[in-house]
């Protein structure tokens, strides 16, 4: 049918939606085949030991066991290790990394050894009966005494500080000797795990005679992990074929190349059957990516009166025990942030990665991003503190000046176009931000118990990976290109191959409101198809905010293709110039009569049978683009949080939430108010609950969702939101991104507001989370201070 | 092995099972009902949320043979054919889900709690969903979808 509507900007409801609330969804584990035998890894109960042996014998001749494999098993199934994409400097000493540990035990979830049987409960038997002996090794995890080399992971990398990179700095930085005004903060931020709801999770199979393999996995980068896994494998990447089903959650946990993968490829090759594997909670977070796990050293050099003059930062980054994916590589995401929306006329950040007896860091929703907004954001409270101005005063007294068009900036990049104040404005009206400081006064004065704390956040992100000029620059190994198909089927529907591959997102509704109004049909007429690399050939997949303003501009690239064809078809058929032609209610018009008309569905129709088609062109009414952003998107915002502090208990309420954030254009306005949701949750979450503890020996203690805190929908708070709209430069769509907009802004501005709560007790900083405990501890600690000064 | 005969979603299916399957197993395995998820481990996250004899129960908590005799409604009975129940209508038209994992258990999470309370609070409601997470939408979707559907369900009854 023809469709004159705007569909782009209108909150059109899910086409994702009916088969996911009708138990219809395609996850990994909903998926079996004939003849498929269940895998099990074993995870020996360590930490860091020298492997002595390991006894498979029991295990193997156990109910059901098809065969049970150490890594001398599977020499010759991997002719690489596990890939790592981001060697991000030139001396950047790399630990290798393969599915199965050879000699040594490096965190708790090494596996050592793998079990295939015909059921799940069977292989889950056998793996416990694999008998391990190692020896144990002292175990390091706090990162400055990781440092100190004392216990190394990797002999042969003779070190643990695997890797020291700099930003190199901008700007004059002698403001960090000069300044009137120099403070000095260091700010510790927990590892994190990111709980997608659905475990990892695989199903392996293919035809050994033929070479051919197929992997449905719960990930979030098909197209990579087939050059990954194939690279690990030695399957080559022409008979290698990755489906990613419905996927149940990522986070950035998903999108990576695990060691059950491939180990996964490599046995269904080796015994030619199916070969499924499915996480347990456990394992997810004993094996699956942490995030986080971060120490800064800040300094801000400013003047009495509020501008800030220089921002510096020295990191020491977690890496765990091996690199993944792109381990070492995240806090570099987070390098060109640094400065926040500020004007600062200094800037300097360097990290060190540490390699650690933990689970393997990497990225996390928002990846680099929240950890440099979390410390610059305490610092310009702290420096608000300090100088005894309004932390809202001296945000609005540094922020950049607006631009519509790109602009250089202090740490090197240019930057699509900004309008900070307004957003800001905005926020603080909606959380009447002037009236909560004469109420908080009112019981500061009053010495309430309850005190009441506002927190502000104002961020930039770096979205929209990326250009790949720039990631060569950043030698990171692949590029940041994504690509669509758009296809007229001849019965008036549309079908759309894309690179990216949404798990949550809601790609298949936002696409088709693109391809709708560019053809004249409704959303209902597009079909979406991603996620198979046999289906949507060509992509760089989802994560990094990068969908809409990559994968739907090449969408809409590929649109303009096909509306070129159509055009000259209409022309050819209505017998005008193709200048004669206008675009209107839905189809190619003759200028000045328009019932002479050829709507998208007749002309593909026409371009199938190809009957009558212009001299030369080719049948089919089709286009695809191969697109590569010549930038990053830079989506910015201010986020306010209200908070009361029991300052008897140290229980923090949160009463308010205010979110405007800034992601540029919009394509469907309902799904990213959903995206800020989730991902303030998260950032919620991030402030007041939730950390991945270690005990002295290594084991990590929250090693369940019965430890490990992740909220409820009683502790999560409902979010007042708003946008302001600055459009991207970047790209057509103008659009900028928001899927990680929430994690970045919400967790200083949940730790600004209890540490306002309390600030006037002479409180001055709370680690996350900021527990009750922690926020009681620092009471005492400052009364106690106070008392002795 | 345990023989065992449960009512679901309407019709008897009798199995021999082995006595630790778990009724989420026997499901999703032995009925192919994979409707119903699984999240965790320890019973936390309620993404295997089913109902027993109409009360909802995270079905990792609960062996098949302690089903026995009784009847079970998982997510792939709530729709009539096409038209979806109430309360998945109002997830699709509040946009109370994104990824999907945890929304057949949050759906059978709500419809037993709407059955207990019709008319809840927004308070009520958050309280309810204690026992179910979900970590893509904030939950503020689905708070307001369950409020959504207390109020189309309620309208339907009078």
């Amino acid at each position: 049918m023809v469709a004159t509507e705007n569909y782009v900007g209108s909150p059109v409801l899910r086409k994702e939606d009916a088969k996911l609330l009708t138990g219809q969804a395609t996850y990994v584990d909903n998926q079996t085949m004939a003849g498929m035998a269940w895998m099990s890894l074993v995870r020996p109960p360590h930490v860091h030991a020298t492997i002595d042996s390991i006894d498979t014998s029991a295990a193997a001749s156990m109910p059901g066991v098809v065969a049970v494999y150490t890594a001398a098993d599977l020499e010759d199934a991997f002719p690489s290790s596990l890939p790592m994409v981001w060697p991000i400097t030139e001396d950047i000493k790399i630990p290798t990394h393969w599915p199965l540990t050879k000699d040594k035990i490096r965190f708790a979830g090494d596996a050592v050894a793998v079990v295939l049987a015909e059921t799940r409960e069977q292989a889950e038997d056998a793996a416990e009966a694999v008998t391990v002996s190692a020896t144990d090794l002292p175990v390091v995890n706090d990162l400055e005494e990781a440092a100190k080399d004392e216990v190394v992971l990797h002999e042969d990398l003779g070190t643990n500080v695997v890797v020291h990179w700099s930003h190199g700095g901008g700007g004059d930085q002698s403001v960090f000797d000069s300044a009137p005004v120099i403070l000095q903060e260091r700010y510790a931020q927990p590892r994190l795990i990111p709980n997608a709801i659905e475990t990892r999770g695989c199903l392996a199979y293919g035809i050994p005679a033929a070479g051919e393999f197929t992997l449905v996995t719960a990930s979030q980068i098909p197209h990579i992990a087939r050059v990954g896994l194939s690279i690990a494998t030695g399957i080559p990447q022409s008979k290698l074929r990755i489906i990613a089903p419905d996927v149940g959650g990522g986070f950035g946990s998903k999108l990576n190349v695990y060691a059950e993968e491939a180990l996964a490829l490599a046995i269904a090759r080796k015994t030619g059957r199916p070969v499924k594997w499915i996480e347990t909670r456990q394992e997810n977070y004993l094996a699956t990516i942490h995030g986080r796990g971060v120490l800064h050293d800040c300094t801000l050099a400013g003047t009495d009166d509020g501008d800030i003059l220089g921002m510096k930062f020295v990191e020491l980054a977690d890496m765990g025990a091996y690199f993944q994916l792109l381990t070492p590589g995240i806090p570099e995401l987070g390098a060109w942030v640094y400065m926040g929306p500020y004007d600062t006329k200094a800037y300097w950040y360097e990290f060190r990665g540490i390699m650690t007896n933990a689970t393997p860091t990497d990225a996390y929703r928002g990846a680099g991003r929240p950890e440099a907004t979390f410390v610059i954001e305490r610092l310009v409270d702290a420096y608000a503190r300090k100088i005894g101005m309004d932390p809202a005063e001296v945000r609005r007294k540094n922020f950049l000046p607006p631009s519509e068009e790109a602009f250089g900036s202090i740490m090197g990049l240019s930057i699509d176009s900004a309008n900070y104040e307004p957003t800001f404005d905005k926020a603080l009206e909606l959380a009447e931000y002037d009236q909560l400081r004469k109420e908080q006064q009112a019981r500061r004065d009053r010495g309430d118990v309850k005190q009441l704390g506002i927190g502000l956040s104002s961020y930039i992100e770096m979205c929209g990976l990326a250009p790949s000029e720039i990631l060569g620059a950043l030698r990171y190994v692949a590029g940041g290109w994504d690509a669509a198909e758009v296809e007229c089927r001849p019965d008036g529907k549309v079908v759309v191959r894309t690179g990216t591959s949404p798990h949550g997102q809601g790609h298949e509704t936002s696409w088709s409101q693109i391809v709708a109004d560019g053809l004249g049909v409704t959303p209902d007429d597009v079909e979406v198809l991603h996620g198979d690399t046999s289906v949507s050939r060509l992509g760089m997949d989802t994560y990094g905010s990068r969908s809409a303003s990559v994968g739907a501009e090449a969408v809409a690239r590929a649109l303009e293709k096909v509306r070129d064809k159509a055009r000259t078809i209409a022309a050819h058929e209505l017998e005008v110039s193709e200048d004669d032609l206008e675009w209107a209610d839905g189809a190619f018009r003759v200028s000045g009569a328009p019932d002479k008309a050829r709507t998208i569905p007749e002309l593909a129709a026409s371009a199938w049978h190809a009957h009558s088609l212009p001299k030369d062109m080719e049948p089919m009414l089709e286009g695809t683009a191969v697109w590569d952003p010549p930038n990053f998107t830079w989506p910015g915002g201010t986020h306010v949080c209200v908070v009361e502090v029991d300052t008897e208990t140290g229980k923090t309420d949160i009463l308010k939430y205010v979110a405007v954030d800034d992601c540029g254009n919009v394509i469907n306005p309902m799904i990213v108010e959903g995206q800020v949701h989730g991902g303030v949750a998260q950032g919620v979450a991030e402030a007041l609950y939730e950390e991945a503890i270690y005990d002295e020996s290594g084991n990590l203690t929250t090693s369940s969702m019965t430890q490990y805190l992740v909220p409820t929908a009683v502790e999560i708070p409902p979010i007042t939101q708003d946008r302001t709209v600055t459009p991207s430069t970047t790209n057509s769509l103008g659009v900028k991104g928001i899927g990680e907009a929430g994690t970045i802004a919400s967790p200083p501005a949940v730790v600004n507001a209890v540490i306002d709560a309390v600030s006037h007790l002479g409180v001055k900083h709370i680690d996350k989370p900021a527990s009750p405990e922690r926020v009681w501890r620092a009471i005492q600690d400052a009364k106690t201070e106070g008392g002795a000064a | 092995m345990t023989n065992v005969s449960v009512t679901v979603n309407g019709q008897v299916r009798e199995a021999d099972v082995e006595p630790r399957t778990l009724l989420v197993y026997f499901l999703r395995e032995h009925l192919g009902l994979t409707g119903t998820n699984v999240g965790c481990d320890t019973s936390t996250c309620g993404s295997c949320t089913v109902l027993v004899d109409g009360e909802s129960v995270k079905s990792c908590t609960m062996l098949t043979a302690q089903a026995d005799g009784r009847e079970v409604s998982t997510i792939e009975s709530m729709a009539d054919g096409d038209t979806l129940h109430p309360i998945q209508d109002a997830f699709h038209r509040n946009h109370g889900l994104q990824c999907g994992y945890c929304t057949p258990g949050m759906v059978m999470a709500a419809a037993s709690y709407l059955k207990e309370n019709p008319a809840p609070t927004e308070e009520e409601v958050r309280e309810a969903l204690e026992g179910n997470l979900c970590r893509c939408t904030g939950y503020q979707n689905i708070v307001k979808s369950i409020l959504d559907a207390a109020g189309s369900m309620s309208g339907a009854r009078t």
